[in-house]
Order: C-alpha cells, then sequence, then structure tokens
C-alpha cells in the first residue's frame, strides 16, 4: 500500500506539471517566455512519471525498471540542445523580420 | 486501488496538455513558436506512453518512449536546422 501512494502521487505531480507546462505554452505572451513553460513538462513531468512507472513495473520484475531511466536521461540530454537550437532560430527569424521591415524599426536584435 | 484513479487523472491532464499544445501549434504567430508546440506535443505523447504502460502493469511499451523520444529529438533539430539556414544537410 506505501508503494501504491507513492505511485498516485508520482503520476499525479507529473501530470500536474505535464499540464502546466503546456498552459504555459498556450498563456504566456512572448516566444522566449513560451519556451520556459514546456521545459518543466520535460523535466519534472516526464521524471516523475518515469519515476512511477519505475516504482510500479520495477518493484515486480527485478532489473527491468531501471531501463525506464533511460527516457529520463535522454531527455535532459537532449532538452539543452533543442532549447539552444529553437532559440537560435528564433533569433535568426526575428533578425530576418526586422531586416525585411527596414532598418531602424524597432529595437536592434540582442546578442551579436 | 489507489492507481485505478491516479491512472486515468493523470491520462487526462496529459491529454488536455496535448489540447493545450495542440492550440499553440495551430495558433503559434511564428514558426519557431510551432515547432516548440510540436516538441512539447512529442514530450506529453512520452508521458502517455509512459502513462499505458503504467495503467497496462507491463514493461512493454517502454521501447516505443523511447523511440519517440528519439525520432522527436532528430525532428525538432531538423526543423531547426532548417529555419536557420535553409537547408537541412549541407
Amino acid at each position: 500500500m506505501p508503494g501504491e501512494i507513492l505511485v498516485s502521487l508520482l503520476l499525479l505531480v507529473g501530470g500536474g506539471f505535464t499540464l502546466l507546462g503546456s498552459v504555459g505554452l498556450a498563456r504566456l505572451p512572448d516566444f522566449f517566455t513560451r519556451m520556459h513553460g514546456p521545459t518543466k513538462a520535460t523535466t519534472l513531468g516526464v521524471g516523475a512519471i518515469v519515476l512511477a512507472s519505475l516504482a510500479h513495473v520495477g518493484a515486480r520484475e527485478d532489473g527491468a525498471g531501471l531501463r525506464e531511466l533511460a527516457i529520463t536521461l535522454f531527455l535532459f540530454i537532449t532538452a539543452p540542445v533543442t532549447a539552444h537550437l529553437l532559440s537560435k532560430a528564433a533569433l535568426a527569424e526575428a533578425r530576418r523580420r526586422d531586416a525585411a521591415q527596414g532598418a531602424g524599426a524597432g529595437a536592434p536584435p540582442p546578442g551579436e | 486501488m489507489l492507481t485505478t484513479f491516479a491512472v486515468p487523472a493523470a491520462t487526462g491532464m496529459v491529454a488536455l496538455a496535448m489540447a493545450l499544445s495542440l492550440w499553440r501549434l495551430v495558433r503559434g504567430p511564428s514558426r519557431p513558436d510551432r515547432i516548440l508546440a510540436l516538441d512539447t506535443l512529442n514530450v506529453n505523447a512520452i508521458a502517455l506512453v509512459m502513462l499505458l504502460d503504467i495503467g497496462l502493469g507491463t514493461a512493454v511499451y517502454f521501447e516505443a518512449a523511447l523511440i519517440v523520444a528519439m525520432m522527436g529529438f532528430v525532428g525538432t533539430v531538423a526543423l531547426c536546422k532548417f529555419l536557420l539556414s535553409g537547408d537541412i544537410i549541407e
């Protein structure tokens, strides 16, 4: 029974953070603020759900559960790469738009 | 059985999250917004597959979740590269 409570708690935490990340993605006003929302869904949401699966399945078949940590590890490794590329793409897109509107329109793009 | 309540509740929350990301994917003002929404949709799909795993009490769909994660990463990187240079493989 304590295992059940742990699995249920982890599932609810994971589902809640996943929902929260997507609410942030849908509601925040700007692209760079929107990027910050789904990172919670990636790390805490999927992390908690994977931990719940680890506690649920791994308790019965020994050794079968540890593989599931590979998903979390993979997501933790790839999330910064994705965020970096996405922000670079967004900056390039904004710069292209500013160049199309002509020089002097709005603030200069950050960086460079 | 506490998990008989927790698994459908978490599935509902993840489904709602997928609906919100889909809304951003359809509406997103710029192209990076749509890529970000697609990436979020991918992460939510991984969570959904893991929830199916827990609900059925098996570890059968673990490989499916791992493949969804890998394909999603490759797809996001390819789309970002396309936005950056107008070309995926240079």
